[in-house]
């Protein structure tokens, strides 16, 4: 896809852009790049340079600045991406629960590589840095959603999920609680207030 | 084993209502406006007591931290920014307080910024938690719309909001001035302290930056008394604290536990254990990524705080413990880690930038054993220029690990090299 010449957030999305803006003090409406930059994407799916332009004159910023900092942060996508962009941690403590089986499951099963988009645009993938959700690893990123827990099997259902259309519950995909030893927690079995 | 009634994490795994509803069924928001009638200096005074150090790594003690604001409000107003961009390799306690228990940094919030003259904060949660930051934003809504925040917050006549700011995946971010720079607007590249954020923080204005865990865990210290949190754990090691236990255990999992906690206890208690059996245990990163590994014999009696991991040359970081049974080449765990450093160095400063690749280039090798033995010292030399020659702490995080990797397993790097050599003779 060639780089757009035009960019106008939605008439929606622009009541969005006043109320992120109306977050900072009077004059310091720069520190909504990145919250903007973010909606440009949820948008139209990855950053283009006339929607980098457009957030600059929005923000009063020079267009450069917004450049710099859209290329500085990974989660920014300055070309397109799949539909679906599957994003795989692979540091170490994913690394330890078999991340590199996961990644390989990912790549045969969407006869992709890291880096590369399925030819009919539907997926996409990439080897991400620590996610944060270590003691759930093995963990992919898709969308919004972690999917944690993974392995070999589960990890193919996953793809075969999302090549059907859906949208797979997120989470730990082994069925435990959250961040709780599998099994049931070892403490907090004593607190009675506060169910839900 | 700490006990449930001195856990402050009560819901730590979402099991209950995270919601205002069953946040105060749990005990938030009780008497918040009480607090903060003692007075800023009270909770200063408070938080000191306790002993809190705080809980993003660096173990510098929260309450001296606070008091380190102006004591005036001058013409420059002041900010408190909470540091959630939780990505230290290995770390995922943030998270949990985040999406589980959202009402106990929010209350947090207001009387840390209230102690600190503060009206406004700023929480920069890293752009990947998006479900997070969703029951963070819904638990500031329900807030304001119950009046615990707002124009006059909990009935105390203190003006106080909290803005919600998502990042966009840069691990540098995490430390503090660059998570400054990147609320202004600006890439994620840290500023030259001296000037401190105290002085000189957000906009230029006085700023206090704290980890979510550490402002998470102040109400409940100010409702329970810094002598209850300061009875916990060893001296100057005060407390409670959530651990992140991954790697080759049964069962990893968050938990919090008493600071202090030997780490045999911890692993074998809540995490089923070393999988294959503890004698099945090759080495433990203690605290993130960052932190030097530690050999199984020092995991033997060690204690899991701060000074005691200094001790053994290492450090409890954030806690975050990265279990490696003997099955793990500990080489290319270190390499990875050394990839990790080069891919968030921000640039800025020539040691970490170039230092970083080079180290991961060099480490590559040692893990194919492609090195001469020689190179091994020249690798440590160059962690050691890295190392406290940048404007940050990045540089010295990604040398830490590598300096931990040779003073500890030499003879694996020595092997590599040997067998290598051998391998091409053959050939």
């Amino acid at each position: 896809m060639s780089e757009p010449t035009t960019f106008a957030f939605t008439a929606e999305n622009l009541k969005i852009v006043t109320a992120i803006v109306a977050g900072y003090p009077a004059g310091r409406q720069k520190s909504a790049v990145l919250p903007l930059l973010d909606l440009v994407q949820r948008q139209e799916g990855w950053v283009s340079i006339a929607a980098m332009d457009a957030v600059a004159a929005l923000l009063d910023m020079a267009p450069i600045r917004v450049y710099e900092v859209a290329s500085f942060y990974t989660m920014l996508h300055l070309k397109p991406v799949g539909r679906r962009h599957i994003q795989v941690c692979t540091n170490l403590p994913c690394m330890l629960r078999g991340s590199a089986e996961v990644a390989e499951t990912c790549k045969r099963e969407l006869g992709i590589d890291f880096g590369e988009t399925t030819p009919d645009g539907a997926f996409s993938l990439a080897e991400v840095e620590c996610l944060g959700a270590c003691v759930n690893a093995p963990v992919v990123w898709v969308g919004d959603d972690y999917y944690e827990d993974l392995d070999v099997e589960k990890t193919r259902a996953l793809i075969d999920a999302f090549k059907r259309g859906e949208v797979p519950k997120a989470g730990s995909q082994s069925g435990r609680q959250t961040s709780a030893p599998a099994g049931g927690p070892t403490t907090l079995k004593d607190i009675g207030e506060g169910v839900a | 084993m700490l006990a449930d009634r001195d856990r402050v994490f009560t819901n730590l795994y979402g099991i209950h209502d995270w919601r205002l509803k069953g946040a105060r069924a749990r005990g938030d928001w009780d008497g918040t406006k009480d607090i903060l009638a003692k007075g800023r200096d009270w909770i200063i005074d408070e938080m000191k007591t306790s002993g809190l150090r705080g809980r993003g790594g660096a173990g510098f003690p929260t309450g001296l931290k606070w008091s380190f604001m102006p004591k005036e409000i001058g013409s420059r107003p002041h900010y408190l920014v909470v540091n959630a961009d939780e990505g230290e390799p290995g770390t995922c306690k943030d998270r949990d307080i985040l999406r589980h228990d959202p009402h106990k940094l929010v209350e947090g919030c207001l009387v840390a910024g209230f102690a600190m003259g503060a009206h406004v904060a700023y929480i920069y949660i890293r752009g990947e938690f998006f479900r997070e930051a969703e029951n963070l934003q819904a638990s500031i809504d329900e807030a304001r719309a119950a009046g615990l925040l707002g124009p006059d917050a909990c009935g105390s006549g203190w003006a106080f909001d909290i803005i919600v700011h998502r990042g966009a995946g840069a691990y540098i971010c995490g430390e503090e001035t660059a998570l400054l720079e990147s609320l202004e607007g600006k890439k994620g590249q840290p500023r030259l302290k001296p000037p401190f954020p105290a002085g000189v923080g957000l906009y230029g204005c006085p700023t206090t930056v704290n980890n979510v865990e550490s402002i998470a865990v102040a109400p409940t210290i100010l409702r329970r008394g810094a002598h209850w949190f300061a009875g916990l754990g060893r001296p100057k090691n005060s407390g409670t604290k959530i651990f992140c236990i991954s790697g080759h255990v049964e069962r990893p999992c968050n938990v919090e536990e008493e600071m202090g906690i030997p780490l045999k206890d911890l692993i074998e208690k809540h995490a089923g254990g070393v999988r294959g059996g503890w004698d099945n245990l090759l080495a433990v990163i203690p605290g993130g990524s960052s932190v030097p590994v530690i050999r199984k014999e020092v995991c033997d009696t060690v204690l899991m705080d701060f000074d005691s991991l200094r001790d053994v040359r290492s450090g409890l970081g954030t806690a975050a413990v990265i279990v490696m049974d003997k099955s793990t080449d500990i080489v290319a765990a270190i390499a990875r880690l050394a990839k990790f450093y080069k891919h968030e160095s921000c640039g800025q400063c020539t040691p970490c930038r170039e230092g970083t690749g080079w180290m991961w280039r060099v480490m590559e090798r040692m893990v194919k054993g492609q090195a001469a033995l020689s190179e091994i010292d020249m690798l440590d030399e160059v962690t050691r220029q890295v190392e406290g020659h940048t404007i940050c702490a990045l540089g010295d995080a990604a040398a830490w690990p590598i300096q931990g990797l040779i003073r500890n397993f030499r003879t694996e790097l020595e092997q590599r090299i040997h067998q290598a050599r051998a391998g091409a003779r053959a050939a």
